[in-house]
């Protein structure tokens, strides 16, 4: 009973390079198929969801379910869960796929094989998916379908004889992709009466239920008034609600059993007590252990982040505290800094986390920020025998109290095409890389292994490692630990003060080079002021680089006559308010760009 | 009752100059009856209860010489029907060596204009061609022996500096010939690039160079101690003139005294108000003279007090100040001028508050300072 009903199930992903066309085919098939099952529009589902639509409740696209109607007349539900994209989610992407049992791979019929598809398929097959090829775009005039099978035969290693050849933007062939998933991916073939095992791939937070668990599950079943509890927190909480993505709604079913994908809700209020990857089992007959692959997820890279405007202190912190209802990784809690007044120092899970955070302040908070230099965690070794974690540079104690200084260390796989492995291992060895080992996937593709100080990666490495490749690498990378390095604070002083907000902690060996690049971009950034404002950048009291910004000579108009007065005024104002949004560093103003653009050192 | 300059624009031009932001265009010869008409009759058309006496009248541009001699003369007597007029008042006009010839002037003298500023902007053919005039230094040389022939005592040359590529020793041979020549008076400008000029977009391309400040202040500090050499005095930051040359007009700007524009988009400060005709040519030939008037606070108003005077090499006045304004100036600035004397930009001597040399280079910062 229990394999026959989940024999109508099928769950899976779809994973693609980036514009090769994944969303058009979601939209595609979300078109194609029914949204809803011949009972439910019989029980009046469209009542419930009017309820749903009044409370304020859209669903987040994260996963939708599909009813397709297969020409056995069986009607199969195919659940569609959606995948993040970026290198700092890999663990969440890892986790959506582990909810699936098959993925839908895209490749453009034009451009073939590419580093993103090849990062996504070994992800899948980690999780040991059922991997389906389709070659999309098969309309475009440079499309080649013979040749990219071809590629994904050698490059990838899977049989593309029989893929589909589709046009998701022109509707061509989407049928066949329909009925090679419920032929080709298994079903579900979880155990309905073991204790309940389901796995969270998702969570957010909503004003009126709580937070939302989005989960597969894998044994066992769970409905209104199942005690559960999560393994990994060992958090425990009552269902609320149960039920399965609707057509951007949620729509409430009696009981989730071994194969479904869908949600629940517990009254949870904090979205830190469910862990994408935690494994939800029974209260009362619980699993004796978890679904595999679960960690925590701990921020990696901290920075400041200050409003440009000081009066907006609460308004970000409102902000943030709002993100932080969905978003568990971000972390953050005050600082203040004498040069860019009272902000936050939050923590994320890398840079692109970090990007990702910043651009949603700045966009759906209509916040402007100034932001400081990323860091890394450090272990201090006190001589008084004290180990201290330092995410913020204005808190080194001094050098004279310190034993030793550890930085973290990442185990970093770079997947690239073989003509650009010279260049990358140039950057890696510049970035104090230690080669670990290179392996070629086919004859012109490779990946590299180094293990990299995480703080040579935070600021540029995947910018610069993605225009030596011309955007064909990947790249991926694990804390493996930390080790013993020489590290120092680096100041940099503007007219003899030292600016906290732009300080860091970097390696000896590249002090004096980034401190002289710093000080470069600073003497571009800052204007000229009636008088010369020296710029150093200074390790304890050692000066290891000056610029100079000479004293303003000329700022005159030459004319003002009859004509021109109202207009020069407004000149003049509007320059006074230019200056008034600098930020004041002793007698000097600075403008805020000029603390950004210490972020983005070019390489060479 | 009140003293005022007249501004008359004439924005018609044979070729617009490459960095010029100025109400001007080239070519329209065709409108230049009717808009010589149209002024004319704004000017009929003034109103005012007031009894107003011209001291001053600038005709400028554009470039008032592209226009046939009797229209500016139709408009001169337009401005002598409708004000009182005073025996000494100065009259000027701005002409382009390239639009000018003897019999203009001669006309120009008949008809009471007393002094001429001549566009010669450099003496470097090269230079010229670099900042698009449509004129060579021999034809500056012939304009500048017409004007003096045609008895014309009270003759301004306008210069740049710091011109793209220029040289020091360039402009100290351009200056030198100039002086030559023995104008009374000359104004001096460092070159700006507006934007929205075909000079901002060749500069941001970097397909002209700017000399570096310091180049441009070498020059303007040679050329203030050259022409003190020959009896030049600076009245203004860009200004030089013997003794009793000073431009009368301009300094009712700089003091902040009332004058009436006349023309395309002219501007006017006139009972306490300040406003700006309509810049459309059609519109404004078709009788709709005004623009828009100008707002500015009571703040505003002590700002360009400050800002303007501070221009002239005499400064402002705590008199004058409390004189125009009815309130001492410090109970305005606070300690603002305090802090500038202080910071050896602006100076006090016998009552007067002036820039200093420094302040001058600095003088928007200066300004900026003084806004209220």
């Amino acid at each position: 009973m229990s394999l026959e009903r989940q024999s109508r199930i099928r769950n899976f992903s779809i994973i693609a390079h980036i514009d090769h066309g994944k969303s058009t085919l979601a939209d595609r098939l979300i078109q194609k198929s029914g949204l809803l099952t011949e009972r439910e529009m019989q029980e009046q589902v469209l009542d419930n969801m009017e309820l749903e639509r009044e409370r304020g409740i859209t669903i987040k696209a994260q996963a939708v379910r599909l009813i397709y109607k297969a020409d056995d007349g069986e009607e199969y539900t195919l659940n569609l869960i959606d995948t993040p994209g970026h290198v700092d989610f890999n663990y969440e992407v890892s986790r959506s796929l582990a909810a699936c049992d098959g993925a839908v791979l895209v490749v453009d019929a034009a451009q073939g094989v590419e580093a993103q598809t090849l990062a996504n398929v070994y992800l899948a097959l980690d999780n040991d998916l059922e991997v389906l090829p389709v070659i999309n775009k098969i309309d475009l005039p440079s499309a080649d379908p013979e040749r990219v099978k071809q590629e994904i035969e050698d490059i990838i290693g899977l049989d593309a004889a029989s893929a589909p050849l589709i046009s998701a933007k022109a509707d061509i062939n989407i049928k066949e992709v329909f009925d090679r998933v419920i032929a080709d991916i298994p079903a579900p073939s979880g155990d309905e009466s073991a204790p309940l095992k389901a796995l969270i791939f998702d969570s957010f937070y909503d004003a009126y239920k709580g937070v939302i668990v989005f989960m597969r599950v894998f044994d066992g079943s769970l409905k209104k008034g199942t005690k559960i509890r999560f393994m990994a927190t060992g958090k425990e909480f009552e269902v609320v609600e149960a039920g399965v993505f609707g057509p951007g709604r949620f729509i409430p079913t009696e009981e989730l059993l071994a194969g479904d994908v869908g949600y629940l809700t517990a009254s949870i209020k904090n979205v830190s007590d469910t862990r994408i990857g935690d494994t939800i089992t029974e209260v009362s007959r619980p699993a004796k252990e978890a679904l595999p692959g679960y960690k925590k997820v701990n921020p990696m890279v901290y920075c400041g982040i200050f409003p440009s405007d000081g009066s907006k202190y609460q308004d970000l912190r409102d902000a943030l505290e709002k993100l932080q209802l969905n978003d568990a990784s971000l972390q953050f809690e005050a600082e203040t800094s004498v040069a860019l007044g009272f902000g936050f120092r939050c923590g994320f899970l890398g840079l692109l986390h970090l990007e990702i955070v910043q651009e949603r302040l700045e966009r759906e908070y209509n916040l402007d920020l100034v932001t400081t230099a990323p860091s890394v965690i450090y272990k201090i070794y006190l001589t008084n025998g004290e180990v201290m974690e330092l995410s913020n540079p204005s808190d080194m104690p001094d050098l004279s109290v310190i034993a030793k200084m550890e930085e973290p260390v990442v185990k970093a796989e770079i997947i690239l095409p073989s003509d650009y492995i010279g260049t990358v291992m140039e950057l890696c060895q510049q970035r104090r890389g230690e080669y670990i080992g290179m392996e070629y996937l086919e004859e012109t593709r490779a990946v590299v292994t180094y293990n990299l100080p995480l703080n040579e990666i935070i600021y540029d490495f995947f910018d610069v490692l993605k225009s030596r490749t011309r955007g064909y690498a990947s790249f991926d990378y694990e804390l493996i630990g930390y080790q013993e390095s020489k590290l120092v604070k680096l100041d940099m002083m503007v007219n003899r003060e030292v600016v906290d907000a732009l300080s860091f902690i970097v390696h000896e060996s590249s002090a004096v080079e980034r401190g002289r690049k710093i000080a470069e971009k600073l003497k571009k950034e800052i204007p000229r002021h009636l008088f010369e404002i020296p710029i150093q950048a200074a390790i304890g009291n050692k000066i290891i680089a000056r610029e100079t910004v000479s004293a303003m000579r000329k700022d005159v108009l030459a004319k003002c006559y009859g004509g021109d007065i109202t207009r020069k005024r407004k000149l003049l104002e509007k320059q006074k308010e230019g200056k008034k949004r600098m930020r004041q560093i002793g007698n000097v103003e600075v403008p805020q760009a000029a603390f950004m653009s210490v972020l983005k050192l070019d390489e060479e | 009752m009140g003293e005022i300059g007249v501004y008359i624009h004439i924005p018609f031009c044979v070729k617009k100059c490459l960095y010029c932001d100025f109400n001007s265009f080239s070519g329209k010869e065709e409108y230049f009856e009717e808009y010589k008409n149209s002024i004319v009759k704004e000017i009929e058309k003034f109103e005012t209860d007031r009894e107003l006496t011209v001291k001053t009248i600038f005709i400028g541009g554009g470039t008032p010489s592209v226009m046939p001699a009797e229209f500016i003369c139709d408009i001169l007597n337009a401005v002598g029907n409708k004000f009182n007029a005073d025996k000494n008042s100065e009259i000027s006009i701005e002409v382009n060596p390239g639009t000018a010839d003897f019999d203009k002037f001669k006309s120009y003298r008949e008809m009471g204009i007393n002094r001429i500023s001549v566009g010669a902007q450099s003496l470097e053919d090269r230079l010229l061609k670099v900042l698009g005039r449509v004129h060579n230094s021999e034809q500056f040389f012939e304009c500048a022996e017409w004007a003096k022939k045609a008895g014309f005592s009270n003759i301004n040359f306008d210069l740049m500096f710091a011109l793209p590529g220029q040289t020091l020793d360039e402009w100290k041979k351009t200056l030198s010939a100039a002086v030559k020549l023995n104008p009374s008076h000359l104004s001096l400008y460092s070159l700006i690039v507006e934007e929205e000029t075909p000079f901002f977009e060749m500069f941001e391309s970097g397909k002209l160079k700017s000399v570096s400040d310091d180049e441009d202040r070498a020059m303007y500090y040679w050329a203030r101690e050259f022409l003190k050499d020959f009896g030049y005095f600076q009245y203004e930051i860009s200004n030089f003139a013997k003794k009793g040359f000073e431009c009368r007009h301009n300094i009712t700007y700089w003091k902040r005294k009332e004058y009436l524009g006349f023309g395309l988009g002219a501007c006017s400060f006139f009972s306490g108000k300040r406003f700006h005709n309509n810049y459309d040519l059609l519109e404004y030939i078709a009788g709709s003279w005004f623009g828009e008037e100008e707002d500015f606070s009571k703040n505003d108003a002590f700002s360009e007090f400050m800002f303007l005077g501070l221009r002239m090499n005499d400064g402002i006045s705590l008199k004058e100040f409390y004189d125009y304004f009815g309130v001492e100036l410090d109970s305005v600035f606070g300690n603002k001028v305090e802090l500038l004397i202080e910071q050896k930009l602006l100076e006090e001597k016998s009552g007067r508050i002036c820039l200093t040399r420094k302040g001058v280079d600095l003088s928007n910062a200066v300004f900026r300072e003084l806004l209220l």
